[in-house]
């Protein structure tokens, strides 16, 4: 193998690249990021970079040293559009194309948007541009702030925001925040968060239109159904976002793209990479739904047709139950759809993401996806953990020409907001019983607590709020597949 | 010179943080020896006295960052600076950390 594409450079594009030298590879190494920027971490965009406790220099992944050391060639702000499997080549937008004899798919995922979403003052959460974006509009004074979306992002956005002084609004389509991660009692735990940090949080109601000086965009009832603030490859989000595309087809070109989304799995394929991605390409291979998905994005679905830029400023957000919440700036926080836009028609299987056996493999030995992007043996996380972890195996895989490694983690994610630091680990499902094995949920002042999810008295999951080292070695045991996991005691 | 606890109060495999500024984390290791390193972990904001203390090498409860105690430095991503060390002492059964600042010699 001569050559090696990395296609993303963010985390687990970074990733891939120390691994591909760390296993020995010492050929040709092409880095390729739309994003003009080197690769850096996403987790304190929403938090300490927001509040401005972060600045840019500290959120790089490298430094000038290792990015030496790696000899990569890095191609930064062009976007891949293509990929010819028969020839081996990655096409690049800028018209040039990189013969290949290796790739690695890190396109991650791009932050899922709203009809009306181009006023001034509405903003997403998801790049380094977005958080300066967010992060001068922040310093103009006090805001009314709103957040649609208590999932992570949203609540980190909130909480940030809230200790910027601001006055905040979190809208939940769910009757609960992180409803699907964490379950319902603890859920309602994390719903307590919002109250306490000051922030207002309104749950079980969706977003009817966005309102802005010479714009109403309305959104229909589409959100009314909890699953649009979910995580990676809830399809009911996907199923929603249908009905959001079908009425900003009243604003522009979306029409063909809603109908289209009714597959629920390739949602937004066409945002992350605008129009020209698939030209030439639509229906031309049988994917199923997912072809049928691809081919009108061409027309380059919510955002680019649903109005210029500029062209008002978003004075509030309209909800289904008829209230109207006014808003200097709304932060839409409702998921993320992975960027496989490119990838069509490219013969990969495509599905809510690139379709990967439990080692990170494609349908194509030669290629391998890891990240936000990759649905790894039936599943899609966006956890940085997993962004981390799967770099060595897919790169290992890569270089063998087969699988010969499988992922074999615990899921993991941790979030802060409001001053606690929650940590989940495992794999919980509904019907898992909750147990409080340290400290209090419900105490009004906080303090912190563990909990087990239990499932036939086997520990499947472990939540912490501000318990990092208990938790550490519940995560630890779950990892060594101790299946009864030892509470901690109480004294510790 | 900063008092910490008494030995007694720290024991081994266990640690503490020190609230200076920056924070400092006090070590005792299974083998009975005594390390302090700079609290907060270079890579995020994470206390590394709550991490996962084996042998000589702490891990960052919250990206499992590693460092070696006895250097500072990191073993593993994504930490990619080190801790400053500090100077241990256990006079009449109290530990007390000397600040490398105080010292003059950053680790």
């Amino acid at each position: 193998m001569r050559t090696v594409t990395i296609v993303g450079a963010s985390l687990s594009g970074l990733y891939a690249a120390r691994e591909l030298r760390a296993q020995g590879f010492e050929g040709r190494l092409v880095i390729v990021g739309d994003e003009a920027h080197r690769p850096y971490d996403r987790p304190p965009l929403s938090k300490d970079f927001l509040t401005g406790r972060t600045d840019e220099t500290q959120l790089a992944l490298t430094d000038p040293e290792e990015t030496a050391d790696l000899q990569a060639e890095w191609l930064l702000g062009i976007r891949a559009r293509g990929l010819d499997p028969r020839t081996r080549t990655v096409l690049l937008d800028d018209g040039r194309a990189v013969p290949t004899d290796g790739l690695v798919i890190a396109t991650g995922a791009s932050a899922r948007r709203l009809p009306g979403d181009h006023l001034t003052g509405i903003h997403t959460l998801r790049t380094l541009d977005d958080a300066r974006a967010l992060r001068e509009e922040l310093t103009r004074g006090p805001r009314r702030v709103v957040v649609i979306g208590a999932g992570f992002i949203g609540a980190e956005t909130a909480s940030s925001c809230a200790a910027l002084g601001h006055r905040v609004t979190v809208i939940e389509a769910a009757p609960l925040p992180l409803l699907p991660q964490l379950g319902p009692e603890m859920a309602a735990v994390c719903a307590e968060l919002h109250r306490r940090g000051g922030v207002e949080l309104i749950t079980g109601t969706g977003v009817a239109a966005l309102r802005g000086t010479g714009a109403v965009m309305a959104v229909t009832g589409a959100l009314g159904e909890g699953a649009v603030t979910g995580v990676a490859g809830a399809c009911g989000a996907a199923g929603a976002m249908t009905g959001v595309a079908g009425a900003c087809g009243a604003a522009g070109a979306v029409t063909g793209v809603a109908g289209a989304l009714g597959a629920g799995a390739v949602t937004g394929v066409a945002e992350p990479y605008g129009e020209g991605v698939v030209t030439g390409v639509a229906g031309s291979h049988g994917w199923g739904a997912v072809t049928g998905a691809a081919g009108p994005p061409g027309s380059s679905a919510v955002a680019g047709s649903a109005g210029p830029r500029g062209s008002g400023t978003v004075t509030g957000v309209a909800l289904t139950d008829g209230r109207t919440l006014p808003a200097d700036i709304v932060i839409i926080g409702i998921g993320a759809t992975p960027n496989t836009g490119w990838l069509t028609g490219s013969t990969l299987a495509l599905h809510d993401g690139v379709l990967c056996d439990d080692g990170c493999v494609t349908s194509l030995p030669q290629v391998v996806a890891v990240g936000d992007v990759a649905r790894v043996g039936g599943s899609r996380a966006e956890h940085w953990t997993s962004a981390t972890e799967q770099p060595r195996v897919a790169v290992a895989n890569l270089l063998a020409g087969r699988t010969v490694e499988t992922v074999c983690s615990v899921p993991y994610f941790w979030s802060d907001q409001y001053g606690a630091r929650i940590q989940f680990a495992g794999r919980r499902q509904d019907g898992d019983t909750v147990r409080i094995v340290e400290g209090d949920a419900t105490a009004p002042d906080g303090g912190g607590f563990l909990a087990l999810y239990e499932r036939e008295g086997c520990t499947t999951a472990v939540l912490a709020v501000d318990r990092p080292r208990p938790f550490l070695r519940v995560r630890r045991e779950l990892a060594r597949g101790v299946g009864n996991v030892r509470a901690p005691s109480q004294s510790s | 010179m900063i008092p910490v606890c008494r030995l007694e109060d720290l024991p081994e495999g266990e640690s503490v943080r020190v609230e200076t500024t920056p924070p400092v984390g006090v070590f005792h290791t299974e083998d009975g020896e005594l390390y302090a390193i700079d609290d907060t972990c270079t890579h995020q904001d994470a206390s590394l006295s709550e991490g996962w203390l084996e042998g000589c090498l702490i891990e960052c409860p919250l990206h499992a960052a590693s460092f070696d105690l006895r250097t500072g430095r990191p073993t593993c991503l994504p930490a990619r600076r080190a801790v400053r060390t500090h100077r241990v002492t256990v006079d009449d059964g109290i530990i007390h950390v000397h600040l490398a600042a105080e010292e003059g010699s950053a680790a």
